[in-house]
């Protein structure tokens, strides 16, 4: 729904002040990793992320589409058809096609689905930056380690409701795992 | 918004140059309608004339059937629609670009099937090639934006090979009556005056079709 994928029917939420649903302009500000590659096998990384820098109106596409591959570690398989790389290096793409517009608010669902060590921590890396530069990330995980070494704040969502939000300051990461599991046992 | 219809034309565009499958399937299916129709017909019985609208546009709908359903299949793989949806890009944009790179593959198509058709049936193709190929442009229009919409709508569901052609053909009726009709004048030596009429039928609907589809197609892809 944040993504503009979803119509709302009710609530309301803002992306950068705007009131949802809030078309193309709040789109423009939404980068959205989500576990299908939304790529298109039959063509490279490089044209994937091309394709979506222009998309999004960027000036110098290629660039950026190669800067953002660069970023991700995935730069030299840039010419190679999509359907020829695994798993994990067409969710490093993804993750470049999803980044290129340098957005405002990231969407991350599940992002490290599917990374190797080197993809996580490129990934990991990336997500700092963008944080230091004041993007907003929200991660939906399962892997709590990776969040919570990234959050400023973490919720555990039970049939579509928050049964836990926290501050990251008040969360020991040691036990929070047993916490996570008891608020999905509660909720059933 | 043409700017952006035209980018998503190009991108599909370059995988259907890429992959050749769509293209192969129709251009292969269009000739073999083509041959099979040219054996079962009596010379004795119909002439020329009379057969080679007809099989024109059985030939021209359904080869463009082929490409419409892949027109929106390229992107269910991995779920690439939803990139484009996230995007800025009006949905509006989205389909104008669908409908554009689907005319351009039936049109492609359509330049490789008539001259065959040509060459199968001896017709007396001479001044009226022109007058022809301005109405197979405006008939694939008309199709190709029908066509899009109901691809877009089937794509989702189990049937979709079944449902695209169910839904879509009873639209194509008033563009292949125009059509053929006007081919049909053509190629009896009438004159280009004579088939005005057609024509501007023609015309009308690809302007009906064209507006409904693209303010249709963003209810399609809302849930």
């Amino acid at each position: 729904m944040l993504a503009g994928l979803l119509k709302p029917t009710s609530g309301s939420a803002r992306i950068s002040g705007i009131q949802l649903p809030g078309g193309s302009l709040a789109r423009a500000r939404v980068g959205l990793i989500s576990h299908h590659t939304m790529l298109y096998d039959a063509l490279t990384p490089r044209e994937n992320v091309s394709f979506a820098a222009r998309l999004y109106g960027i000036k110098q596409p290629r660039e950026r589409a190669e800067d953002a591959l660069r970023r991700m570690s995935i730069f030299d398989r840039a010419d190679a058809p999509v359907r020829l790389l695994s798993r994990g290096m067409q969710q490093r793409v993804s993750i470049a096609r999803a980044m290129v517009h340098e957005p405002q608010i990231v969407l991350a669902d599940e992002p490290y689905s599917g990374l190797d060590d080197s993809g996580a921590r490129a990934l990991t890396s990336l997500l700092r930056e963008l944080l230091s530069a004041g993007t907003s990330i929200v991660i939906v995980t399962h892997n709590l380690a990776e969040g919570l070494s990234l959050a400023t704040h973490a919720a555990v969502m039970q049939r579509g409701k928050f049964v836990r939000y926290d501050s990251a300051e008040r969360i020991d990461a040691g036990s929070y795992a047993g916490t996570y599991r008891e608020a999905l046992a509660v909720g059933g | 918004m043409l700017s952006a219809a035209w980018l998503i034309a190009r991108k599909d565009l370059s995988i259907e140059f890429r992959t050749r499958t769509a293209f192969l399937s129709a251009v292969v299916f269009a000739l073999l309608g083509l041959v099979i129709f040219y054996f079962a017909w009596d010379p004795t019985a119909v002439t020329t004339n009379d057969l080679a609208p007809g099989v024109l546009w059985v030939i021209f709908t359904f080869s463009g059937l082929l490409g419409l359903h892949r027109s929106f299949g390229v992107e269910l793989a991995d779920h690439a629609i939803d990139g484009i949806l996230a995007s800025p890009v009006t949905r509006e944009s989205v389909f104008l670009g669908k409908a554009i790179a689907n005319l351009i593959f039936v049109v492609a198509v359509q330049l490789i099937a008539i001259p065959a058709l040509v060459i199968f049936y001896n017709l007396p193709l001479g001044t009226v090639a022109g007058p022809l190929l301005a109405i197979a442009i405006l008939a694939a229009i008309g199709l190709t934006a029908v066509g899009t919409l109901f691809s877009a709508m089937a794509v989702n569901t189990r049937l979709a090979e079944l449902l695209l052609p169910m839904l879509a053909l009873p639209f194509f009726v008033p563009i292949v009556i125009g059509a053929a009709q006007a081919t049909a004048k053509l190629l009896a030596g009438r004159p280009v005056v004579e088939v005005g009429a057609w024509i501007k039928l023609l015309v009308a609907f690809d302007i009906i079709f064209v507006a409904a589809c693209t303010v249709a197609y963003p209810f399609t892809v809302e849930d």
